[in-house]
């Protein structure tokens, strides 16, 4: 360890490489990150190929729920603000992309560009909701924050059922979604493709977060966080500061619900309930706040979850009505005790014992080489 | 570099643990050979269903795919379908689209089912139509009465089961104009295809402009004062419900706190006696003179031989459960599969379930025929009346068939088929 990391206070020591001095040997950020996002690309596509179709779609929504839960963490673990509202963001962008691609193929427009249109259409739109929401949330601390997000969560979903004639109340609008390209072959299956674009618009929203995260911007956003009076004598707008650290946070969970709504090709208010703000916020905190890693522990058990209790409800041996009664509302009571249990054990969350368990063993390595 | 190694640590393990979660169920099966027949052994047949066994409208549905199971579990136990046993994975959705999709896919493309059997839920089996059809997944007896299954061109491998809403619609309102004429309609309708559907049949019958107030409801609102005070403030006299069962309760409680009470006229997905009262517990008197809809043999009707064949099943493989509509509701579903299976002949194809199911001819629990055909894809093709007199729900009148369109309401008069000695269908 370096003299200059050991006179960092230890909270910040691993989520604030930004406070160090940069050092000259490590090169570009971007090109690092370009790096590994490529990687990662590649590895995503082997993966793809050596798996079956529903571990696919299983993957595919990971991607789409990691989108969410990196913004989150951007927002929660990075710039101290709480956000009880993230669903409501996800479903903004859900319906956005529902609306623009009913309305292409009322057109009877075709062609592989239109879905990535959607998209940015989905991301424009929860940008513009982010930027209202953020600014009343500059204003907020603690629970009044939590309130407004709470009220934004509630209120949304209650939209799509008052405004029906739109968004066809609880029934939700169906997502016309174009099969495959005929140049990947007549049988390319389906859930390989969906798997694609997911994890290429998650791989290329994590690497401007991750950018934006070791830039000039994500400084000020850990200095908000930590002092809001040391930032602002340090010449930081704090207002400004977060309600773009709001935004941003919003365009990736705008993103997250846009390929949610993709994958399932449909979308209803029901899919975006406030039990879905909750868990956002319960895994991106079971997964270590504070790093993009943390948000992908916590996409992962966003889906494992409620496959991993339908499996244990099937293990045991219960009269129906019981085993019905668990299966509901099982994820709910796991993801609780898994909350609690990690708060104890590993504040830090998943990533945090992670990355303590992997620095145990490099300080043992080392030891017993010199 | 402790930096470096630390992060390739990270990403390395999550790709490891992505991939050993892969890998766990990575056995790509028989079925991608294209030779055998998903879901389809020598000895074994595995369908799914998706139901909401939890969440708003799991008052009484969650008891119909258990029912299903149980004659399952007695069918296998009399040596099965062509000496296969019929296994049936239930999977809960919670009413929820979203989740809809996760375990329908988990049934088709992890669990491999042979078909979808009995999916419940307009909003949610949507969802899952169009996955259904690429997947050439039979998608068999939707359990619910949109006209969405009815699109032979469209979705050549769905099939309904419950009659129509538009059918149910124009039976009720037949009903209030023949017997409550002169009184003041209004209609309460869920906020979806199942409320629209019965609100066209209504007005199909009545006029366009005879239903006074038309009110609509959500599941995830509870709340209906606002509704029914609108009906109470406009004098009805009549109230057609399109309801599930917990808003049926919901509304007939909601109308006896506002001291309101009209003639109930209710859709039988929400018109089941046992269930209402269960939901309304003390409250249940107020269900009296209720007027509703079935189309399937009435639970209490003990001298009615297939109701006699469910009690033995549902004491036998259901643990003894309490019995009511749902309950033969899930074993008349199961009959009617096991029925087509046979049709469909010992060398079982997702192709042949399809041919069996158009050949039609089914006879079964029903009171009215079963429309299957190679251009109808609805299921029972009309419903009988009943009423609450006493605490007991009972049938009264002639059956009555129409179809979805201006067609007449015609009375039905051929007396139902008693069910096997054995209770397990033979081949026809």
């Amino acid at each position: 360890m370096s003299a200059t990391r050991a006179a960092v206070p230890p909270r910040h020591k691993r989520d604030d490489p930004g406070g160090r001095p940069v050092d000259p040997r490590r090169g570009s950020t971007l090109l690092r990150h370009l790096a590994v996002v490529l990687a990662v690309g590649l590895l995503l596509v082997a993966v793809s190929y050596s798996v079956e179709p529903f571990r696919n779609f299983q993957l595919a929504t990971v991607a789409a729920y990691l989108c969410a839960t990196a913004g989150l963490t951007v927002l929660t673990g990075l710039n101290g603000q709480l956000s009880l509202g993230h669903g409501a963001l996800m479903a903004t962008g859900a319906y956005t992309v529902a609306l623009c691609q009913t309305a292409f193929a009322d057109r009877g427009m075709t062609g592989g560009w239109l879905l990535p249109l959607s998209l940015g259409a989905a991301i424009i739109s929860t940008v513009a909701v982010g930027a209202v929401v953020g600014v009343a949330a500059a204003r907020l601390r603690g629970p009044y924050l939590a309130g407004v997000t709470l009220a934004v969560a509630v209120v949304v979903p209650a939209l799509a059922v008052t405004f029906d004639g739109v968004f066809n109340g609880e029934q939700g609008l169906s997502v016309p979604v174009e099969p495959p390209p005929l140049s990947l072959g007549p049988y390319f299956p389906y859930e390989r493709w969906q798997l694609w674009v997911t994890g290429a618009a998650t791989l290329l929203a994590l690497l401007l977060l991750a950018n934006l995260i070791r830039s000039r911007y994500g400084r000020t956003f850990r200095a908000v966080r930590d002092d809001e009076v040391a930032a602002r004598l340090a010449g930081i707008h704090v207002a400004r500061t977060q309600v773009l650290a709001f935004v941003v946070s919003a365009a990736t969970a705008g993103l997250g619900g846009a390929l949610l709504a993709v994958l399932a090709q449909s979308v209803s208010p029901g899919a975006f309930s406030l039990t879905l703000s909750l868990f956002l916020l319960m895994a991106v905190v079971i997964g270590g706040l504070g790093r993009l890693t943390g948000a992908l522990w916590g996409a992962v058990l966003l889906v494992a979850l409620p496959d991993l209790t339908h499996s244990v409800t099937e293990m045991l041996t219960l009269s129906p009505a019981v085993a019905q009664r668990l299966e509901g509302n099982l994820p709910l009571a796991i993801f609780g005790l898994t909350l609690i249990v990690v708060m104890i054990a590993a504040p830090g969350g998943v990533q945090g014992l992670l990355s303590r368990l992997g620095r145990a063993l490099l300080a043992r390595r080392s030891t017993r080489r010199s | 570099m402790h930096r470096k190694a630390r992060r390739g640590l990270a990403i390395a393990s999550t790709l490891a643990l992505l991939i050993t979660a892969a890998g766990c169920s990575g056995d790509d099966g028989p079925g991608s050979g294209g030779a055998s027949v998903p879901g389809v052994t020598d000895t074994e047949i595995v369908v799914g269903t998706h139901m909401p066994l939890t969440g708003p409208a799991s008052a009484g549905y969650s008891k119909i795919a258990p029912a299903t199971k149980a004659y399952f579990d007695y069918v296998n136990a009399n040596g099965g379908v062509h000496g296969r046993k019929i296994t049936y994975k239930i999977m809960d959705d919670g009413y929820n689209p979203a989740n809809t999709q996760q375990v329908v896919r988990q049934l088709v493309l992890q669990d491999k089912v042979f078909a979808i059997l009995n999916g419940l839920g307009t909003p949610t089996h949507t969802g899952v139509l169009d996955f259904l059809k690429s997947n050439r997944v039979p998608d068999l007896f939707v359990a619910s009465g949109s006209r969405s299954w009815d699109q032979p061109d469209k979705y050549p491998g769905t099939f309904g089961f419950n009659p129509d809403y538009t059918v149910e619609g124009k039976i009720l309102a037949n009903y209030a104009k023949a017997n409550l004429g002169g009184q003041k309609v209004c209609f309460l309708g869920q906020d979806d295809d199942f409320g629209r559907d019965s609100l066209a049949g209504v007005e199909k019958v009545l006029g366009a402009t005879a239903v006074a107030v038309k009110q609509t409801y959500v599941t995830s609102n509870t709340n209906v004062a606002p509704q029914i005070g609108a009906f109470k403030a406009a004098g009805c006299q009549v109230v057609v419900l399109a309801t599930v069962p917990g808003f049926t309760a919901l509304s007939v409680g909601t109308a006896a706190r506002l001291g309101f009470k009209p003639q109930w006229l209710v859709s039988n997905v929400g018109a089941d006696h046992p269930t209402l009262a269960k939901q309304l517990g003390a409250a249940a008197p107020l269900l009296e003179g209720m007027v509703g809809t079935n189309y399937l043999p009435m639970q209490n009707d003990t001298a009615n031989p297939w109701i006699q064949l469910f009690t033995k099943v549902n004491k036998e493989h259901n643990g003894d459960a309490p019995f009511d509509g749902n309950t033969v509701y899930g074993m008349s579903v199961g009959y009617l599969f096991v029925q087509t299976l046979l049709a469909a002949g010992k060398d079982l194809t997702r192709e042949k379930v399809l041919e069996a199911v158009q050949k039609g001819g089914f006879q079964g629990p029903g009171l009215v025929p079963l429309r299957f055909s190679a251009t109808d894809h609805s299921g029972y093709g009309g419903q009988r009346l009943s009423r609450v007199s006493g605490g007991v729900q009972s049938y009264f009148g002639p059956a009555y068939e129409t179809d979805e369109a201006d067609g007449s309401v015609n009375e039905y008069t051929a007396t139902p088929a008693a069910p096997p000695a054995n209770g397990v269908p033979t081949v026809s």
